[in-house]
């Protein structure tokens, strides 16, 4: 319970949003929301995808400037013309989206959001002692661009605690973290809390937000709906203030025939050239047609490497990689899609998506192969606006305006938009890399139904995930990377969070590098 | 105070369209202040820079003859811009294109060569560009040089080349020690287009290539593949789109369009090879496709628009004793502007306040 900061008389209200607007041409995005952090409290935004959390914290820290309204900072009226002058004033925002230089390494990145001229190496002793205290492994001295999106994360989170702030704002952190990385970032907001800051939360696991804040504001459709204590709400009764209606539950797993073997991995051994996380050690792995697999594991352990040699961006040997029998190792993305594969990489922007492209274009990025929409090196317009619209209506991404720069979306809406368009492909075989990164609740089962229904249907899902209750839930068997290792798969109904954790956390006898284990 | 630079969320189409004219009014600015440095009026010598040579049929079509090369160089510039890669050489791959081309007029000089010389010449032309403009690609995919200093250095290679050869080997024995070649065959020249002037059949090669130029980068998977090449490298080669092939690719297409116009050029208005046989266009090519917006209809616009301070150069020089490095400085500063106006259009200016902790 917040006992501590009941106990004063009441909480200052450290910084605060009154009656906040905005708009993005005709779309609302914030309508008079109003919010406000008190010191020694962590409070939660909730809201469906696209609901406007995202824009309410770029308005608190001066990434956007409200169209009215205005923000209190311990109780004065203040203006944060950038991002800048809030840092300053002690708020640090890790955002949904991360703003790092690819070509900088860890430490570089670090020094660029700190005033003042330190050293690389003091603040690099600097980053290693947050490490140690808060149990979040970031290693200075690495390339970001080799960083996979936990990594980032993680370094993302770091950077904003050596700021020292005041209101620290985190934007979705959890949804790439593993369960122990995120237990390691409770206990440090804890402990923030605890020395009188305070914290914004957002997440769309809503036990995670029961567990963990005093207070929560819910938003729906950029509209403020409810202030309430998330720890005399039920996680249904979260999610029915978020949607306005009951949620469905996910349906439970349906049994289904197991096909031909589609994707057979032999032997895979990538040379570690230092580039995009760990190399990869002798992988082998077979996943028939009607059959899901999830590899779970720590971020950065080489399922970058292994996502970019099963999608063709690094190929290699042809006999490592199977698909649908034909030897595919040696061929690039586009003809392994002919071979009715489908990639969905965790990086939304920037990977799976170009950002500053208008929507419906992102479309051809994946299926400019398959006929249809390119016909004789010409994009058709009707068919892929057609298509297009597939995606839009069958996997209910929102978005203002009619065809927006994919940067503009919402992460929520994006990921479903990913998701969409290699599903309506329809794919023998799908890889996908953090399928629900950043989608709320009811969004991520339905991308999870989906893929089910898909399975049974015939495909052959990789899933690769941080979310290990994820891989739980819907998974058939799961297999840990560690290290550029891989486990056997082994059937979800004979393993348990134990067991896998355990094994995340390196499974040759090297001791764990990513946080203590609580369990 | 320091400054700093901060990217804006949302830059409206509008602006980003008025960025141009923004540039073309501070170059005015300048042009003006100059003048005025200069000890020239200058009203009247705008008139005669800009005003005047709109006024009569023969320098319109001069004005449509400078820009013809301006226009198929800044052409090609535009596929390699839009795919990130800096090709800054376009001037040395139009030398290439000049002297390939004009080996074969040399040739076939006083010979009974028939009329497929011309057509021979146009696709040697494109072939030594694309040449010359495939060095700096293959240096950058293989040893990862920076195709901006690359492709520059060998404009003067191109350059001293093509000095050797009029002074040496393919110098007109007749020509009284000047260094140039001997005056092309009539199979060998571009054919005139009206009774009078110098308006040329490049002028339709020319909007020949922004047509398909405008479809290509328009409506193709091709033109497609470089916007996305350039703008987000990474999802490009997710999409299947091979890095390597669009670097060759792009260096291929602008080198072949800088060559062409080189040997229209010379095949056209010049009508033999010497060492002079551009004043620039390569370079200011890259003005008019910036300036153009890389977009073929943009940038026809443009050349027309630098056109005019060629013309307007040579006007003022001979009425006005100005010397030719005015249109330079005009050219310079509207490549600068235009530049700076991306940048404030795109970004905000923000005060940041000294280092302070919290
Ligand atoms: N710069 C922008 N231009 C136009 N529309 C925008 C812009 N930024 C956000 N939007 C739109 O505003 C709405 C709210 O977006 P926001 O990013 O705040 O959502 P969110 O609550 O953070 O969602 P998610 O859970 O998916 O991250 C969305 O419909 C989005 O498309
Ligand atoms: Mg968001």
């Amino acid at each position: 319970m917040a006992a501590s900061a009941e106990g004063a008389a009441a909480p200052a209200s450290l910084l605060e949003a009154v009656e906040l607007t905005k708009r993005f041409g005709a779309l609302v995005a914030n309508d008079h929301v109003s919010l406000s952090i008190r010191a020694g409290e962590t409070h939660a935004l909730l809201g469906e995808n696209g609901a406007g959390k995202s824009t309410l914290v770029k308005m608190m820290c001066g990434l956007l400037q409200p169209d009215s309204g205005e923000l209190l900072y311990e109780g004065a009226p203040i203006v944060f013309p950038d991002p800048a002058s809030s840092r300053t004033r002690g708020v640090g925002v890790v955002f949904q989206h991360f703003a790092l230089f690819d070509a900088m390494t860890v430490v570089e990145n670090v020094a660029l959001g700190l005033p003042g001229h330190e050293p690389l190496s003091a603040l690099a002793a600097r980053i290693d002692d947050c490490v140690q205290r808060y149990g979040l492994t970031v290693e200075p001295w690495r390339r970001v661009g080799e960083l996979s999106v936990g990594e980032r994360q993680r370094v993302e989170i770091v950077r904003c605690l050596l700021g020292n702030p005041r209101v620290l704002i985190l934007d979705e952190p959890t949804s790439v973290l593993t369960p122990d990385e995120s237990e390691s970032l409770f206990r440090t907001v804890d402990l923030l809390t605890s020395e009188g800051r305070a914290v914004l939360f957002i997440s769309h696991k809503l036990d995670e937000v029961r567990r963990l804040c005093h207070r929560a504001t819910v938003l729906r459709g950029g509209k403020f709906i409810a202030e309430v204590d998330p720890k005399q709400e039920t996680a249904s009764s979260l999610a029915r203030l978020m949607v306005g209606a009951e949620v469905p539950r996910t349906p439970r797993l349906v049994t289904h025939e197991m096909g031909e073997p589609r994707l057979l991995v032999r032997n895979l051994t990538v040379a570690g050239d230092g580039s995009r996380g760990s190399a990869l050690h002798d992988i082998n792995l077979e996943i028939r047609a009607g059959e899901i697999v999830g590899i779970a594991g720590v971020a950065g352990n080489g399922q970058t490497a292994l996502f970019e040699a099963l999608s063709g961006e690094a190929p290699g040997d042809p006999e490592s990689v199977v698909i649908d029998t034909v030897p595919a190792g040696g061929l690039g993305p586009t003809e392994r899609r002919a071979l009715r594969a489908g990639f969905v990489p965790e990086e939304r922007l920037g990977h799976a998506a170009a950002p500053d492209m208008p929507l419906s274009d992102n479309v051809l990025l994946t299926t400019h192969g398959d006929g249809g929409i390119v016909s004789h090196g010409v994009v058709r317009h009707s068919p892929l606006k057609r298509y297009f619209q597939g995606i839009v209506k069958g996997f209910d991404v929102r978005f203002g305006g009619k065809d927006p720069k994919a940067r503009r979306l919402s992460g929520g809406n994006l990921q479903k938009f990913v998701i969409g368009r290699e599903v309506l492909r329809d794919p023998v075989l799908i890889v996908v890399d953090q399928p629900t990164w950043g989608v709320d609740a009811a969004a991520a089962a339905f991308i999870r139904t989906t893929l089910r229904e898909r399975a049974a249907k015939g495909c052959a899902v990789l899933v690769i995930s941080q979310d290990l209750d994820e891989l739980l839930e819907f998974t058939d068997r799961i297999a840990v990377m560690s290290e550029g290792r891989l486990t056997p798969p082994v059937p979800v109904a004979e393993t348990s969070r134990e067991a896998i954790g355990l094994a995340m956390g390196g499974m040759h006898g090297h001791g764990a590098e990513g946080g203590s284990h609580a369990a | 105070m320091p400054l700093k630079f901060e990217r804006q969320e949302n830059v409206s189409a509008l602006r980003l369209a008025a960025a141009p004219l923004l540039a073309l009014v501070f170059t005015l600015i300048v042009g003006a202040i100059m003048f005025v440095a200069l000890g020239h009026d200058p009203i009247r010598a705008f008139s005669i820079y800009f005003i005047q040579p709109l006024g009569d049929v023969y320098t319109l079509q001069e004005l449509v003859v400078k820009a013809c090369p301006l226009l198929i160089i800044g052409v090609g510039l535009a596929f390699c811009y839009r795919a990130n890669r800096w090709n800054i050489g376009a001037e040395g791959q139009y030398v290439a294109g000049a002297v390939l081309g004009s080996w074969l007029a040399l040739a076939t000089n006083g010979g009974e060569a028939g009329p497929w010389v011309l057509p021979a010449m146009l696709v040697l032309g494109a072939l030594g560009g694309a040449l010359w403009g495939l060095i700096p690609a293959f240096l950058r995919v293989r040893f990862g040089a920076s195709e901006i200093l690359t492709s520059l250095m060998l404009v003067y290679v191109a350059q001293l080349g093509l000095d050797y050869l009029v002074r040496g080997p393919w110098r007109d024995p007749a020509g009284f020690n000047f260094p140039q070649s001997v005056t092309f065959d009539p199979v060998a020249v571009m054919p005139l287009l009206m009774e009078e002037g110098r308006l040329h059949a490049g002028i339709i090669i020319a909007l020949i290539a922004v047509a398909v130029a405008t479809f290509v980068l328009g409506r193709t998977l091709t033109g497609f593949s470089i916007e996305l090449a350039g703008t987000a490298p990474r999802a490009a080669a997710f999409a299947g789109f091979d890095e390597k092939r669009v670097t060759y690719g792009v260096f291929a297409v602008s080198g072949a369009l800088a060559g062409l116009a080189g040997i229209i050029e010379v095949a056209g208005p010049i009508g033999n090879l010497q060492p002079t046989i551009s004043p620039g266009y390569g370079f200011t090519a890259i003005i008019a496709a910036m300036l153009g917006r890389l977009h073929p209809v943009g940038i026809l616009v443009a050349s027309l628009v630098l056109a005019l301070t060629y013309i307007g150069g040579e006007a003022a020089q001979i009425s006005m004793r100005l010397p030719f490095d005015v249109t330079r400085v005009f050219q310079g500063t509207l490549l600068i502007a235009i530049l700076a106006a991306d940048v404030l259009v795109r970004y905000r200016l923000r005060r940041v306040e000294g280092t302070s902790h919290a």
